[in-house]
């Protein structure tokens, strides 16, 4: 196989660290029996776990993990034999199949590891899918720990008052529930503390995310699902901080330094949709290869909370979990489109529909086409998933993208 | 001897097809044969077989351009694009105007919009299914012991066609199963077969300015052209000329615009 062409930053290495530390640090909670342990959906509450003394695991992270490792297909099955259909939510399937079979991906890349961390409470937010409450249920009755969580409003338009304040309502519900399972009370000051830093950290990721802005750019959708991990399992915490502060360095430097994550850079794409973690790197391989740098996504642009303020932590963690992308109308997510538009001057869309993924996969009820009529701007549909591959064509994939870029090139 | 002349080889998931012209985009020679396994292998055979069809000498062939899902295999090519590109050029050097290309092929279905310059606008493919390819149909007649060649008489010798209605490929074939049994003909069932394949390209994607078909498919049966135009309520719908060869024919373009 020829070498990879792809670029790799240095704090790369040191993400590797921080999610070693951070499974680590789980592991042996675990063992201990302390600290407590609660599982997270990956934009559900973390910063009231957090302020409430819990250390958090986010089962979506160790599916992805399966995903990229490319295992998901193989324990897929095995929930799909006992009910779950291969029609949902692939995370799902693959963590319960391997949990099944008494598998962990963590084994493998962290010595002593040998399970996922049980938990002493499970909490979702349903704003992304229902899927997650089936899943986080599955397993609360497995261990017979309590599952709690928020139901989430979909299809939102403006975020009114309405929707905070229920939110709001139901994580201070929640805060109280989560006192029977800690036996502590939640320490306001605390929370605020943890909002800030969790803005803090979003902030940060968001600058990160907008380095791509720079012609030409200094990283692409691709390395941004890396380097999206403690934005994603350590906000509210300065590990998370400091982390995106070495990043955002690197990456100044390298624009500084006129540093292309493309060599050659002549189309800039946006990618809607969820990615497929199993081919992450021959998917960066292609689009080098042709010259294009997918510059932004919804996907990783998923984890700035800009309404976190800890001078309001239930009102601002309300907004904050429901102004989500996910969470919106289309007619909310054409208007997104544009504002990436503005900030990453991209050429086309590529939009992945994801079998398994309906929430994150916008180009089922005629997005693509509008956003097009509307703006001109070009897009490609690509079928696949997040996790399963056997709903993947890589050859009707890569003819798709190679087209598109084709069809862009006919207008440069 | 000057090169005076251009070649493209698709290599398409069923068949691999070679078109060489001269300098004004006349069409010299052709050639079909199957994929098979071997991609290189068929991509030679068919390059051979076009030159010997035409009469024509090797060193004739200045530049090669080569498509289709098998585009890399060709060693000889010059360069590769893919199958949505040559389908358009091919198609809209003999129409052009603003088309919808709608390529019916072996294991895939493209539509593909062009505007008034030539320009693709938008593009899609099927999703990963063989309903409405070729496929679909080489299932059916395997289990109606049907030779594809007979197919299109059939059709068209059909007075009370029969509906089918399942997306599935395996499905249909339950579902002719049942037809069957109950007593239906089978030239009813095959074009209601051809039925199935229209509606399952047509809903693909929107449709507009002249249809022109292109692929094996419909070289083999055309009854397809003129159940789509029934469909499309009157809007104008041709077959490309040499349709099974319009993504090398515009390989071959491509090569002479190099």
């Amino acid at each position: 196989m020829a070498e990879s062409k792809i670029k790799r930053l240095q704090t790369t290495k040191l993400m590797k660290k921080v999610m070693a530390d951070h499974f680590y640090e789980l592991d042996a909670a675990m063992k201990a029996g302390s600290p407590k342990i609660a599982w997270c959906t990956s934009v559900g509450p973390a910063e009231l776990l957090r302020a409430m003394g819990f250390l958090v695991y986010f089962p979506e992270n160790h599916a992805a993990i399966l995903g990229a490792t490319r295992l998901a297909t193989e324990y897929i099955p095995v929930a799909n034999a006992i009910g779950y259909s291969p029609e949902i939510c692939s995370y799902l399937t693959a963590d319960i199949g391997a949990y099944l079979k008494g598998f962990t991906p963590l084994s493998k890349a962290y010595e002593g590891i040998e399970s996922i961390p049980k938990p002493d409470v499970l909490v979702y937010n349903t704003n992304q899918c229902r899927d997650v409450k089936d899943w986080f249920e599955w397993y609360a009755k497995r261990w017979n720990v309590p599952c709690l969580g928020i139901e989430s409003y979909v299809n939102v338009g403006e975020v009114t008052e309405t929707h905070v304040a229920g939110i709001a309502g139901q994580m201070k519900k929640l805060a109280e529930d989560l006192t029977a399972v800690t036996g502590n009370r939640l320490d306001m000051d605390k929370l605020a503390e943890v909002v800030d830093m969790s803005r803090k950290c979003s902030d940060l990721w968001r600058d990160v995310l907008e380095m791509a802005a720079n012609k030409p750019t200094p990283l692409t959708f691709f390395d941004g699902t890396i380097h999206m991990g403690p934005a994603v399992v350590m906000r509210g915490t300065q590990v998370a901080i400091d982390y995106y502060e070495t990043l955002l360095d690197e990456l100044r430097q390298w624009v500084k330094d006129g540093v292309a994550a493309v060599e050659g850079e002549k189309y800039r794409v946006y990618w809607e949709g969820m990615p497929i973690w199993g081919k992450l790197r021959e998917n960066a391989e292609l689009f080098l290869r042709l010259k294009t740098a997918v510059v932004a996504s919804t996907y990783c642009n998923s984890w700035i909370f800009s309404a976190l303020d800890g001078k309001d932590p239930w009102n601002s963690m309300a907004r904050a979990y429901t102004e989500l992308f996910i969470v919106r109308d289309d007619d909310y997510k054409e208007e997104y489109f544009l504002k990436m538009k503005e900030i990453f001057d991209f050429d086309g869309i590529i939009f992945h529909d994801a079998r398994t993924c309906p929430n994150n996969s916008n180009c089922r009820y005629g997005l693509p086409q509008r956003f097009q009529e509307k703006t001109g701007v070009p897009f490609v549909t690509i079928d696949g998933d997040l996790n399963d591959l056997r709903c993947y064509s890589e050859e009707q994939a890569i003819t798709k993208i190679e087209a598109f870029i084709e069809q862009l090139g006919e207008r440069k | 001897m000057a090169a005076d002349l251009f070649a493209g080889i698709d290599v398409g998931s069923t068949t691999t097809k070679a078109a060489i012209i001269d300098r004004d985009g006349r069409l010299l020679a052709e050639a079909v044969d199957k994929s098979g396994y071997d991609f290189a292998g068929a991509a030679d055979r068919v390059f051979a077989a076009a030159l010997a069809a035409g009469n024509l000498e090797r060193q004739r062939v200045g530049k090669v351009v080569s498509t289709g899902y098998g585009r890399r295999n060709v060693a000889f090519a010059d360069e590769s694009r893919t199958e949505i590109f040559c389908h358009a050029t091919g198609a809209y050097f003999h129409f052009p105007e603003a088309l919808t290309i709608i390529d019916i092929g072996g294991q895939d279905n493209k539509i593909i919009r062009v505007n008034a310059q030539g320009e693709r606008e938008t593009f899609a493919m099927n999703r990963k299914c063989a309903a409405g390819t070729g496929a679909f149909i080489e299932e059916i007649a395997y289990r109606l012991g049907l030779e594809l060649g007979e197919l299109n008489a059939m059709a068209e010798k059909s007075e009370h066609e029969v509906s089918i209605g399942s997306f599935c490929t395996v499905f249909s074939c339950t579902e002719i199963l049942g037809l069957l049994r109950r007593g239906a003909k089978p030239e009813d069932i095959v074009k209601g077969v051809f039925r199935s394949v229209v509606k399952r390209v047509i809903e693909m994607d929107t449709i507009a300015g002249k249809v022109v078909l292109t692929g094996g498919v419909v070289a083999y049966n055309p009854i397809i052209a003129t159940m789509m135009a029934e469909m499309l309520d009157g809007q104008e719908v041709v077959i490309a000329p040499h349709p099974q060869v319009v993504g090398a024919f515009g390989a071959a373009l491509t090569a002479s615009r190099l």
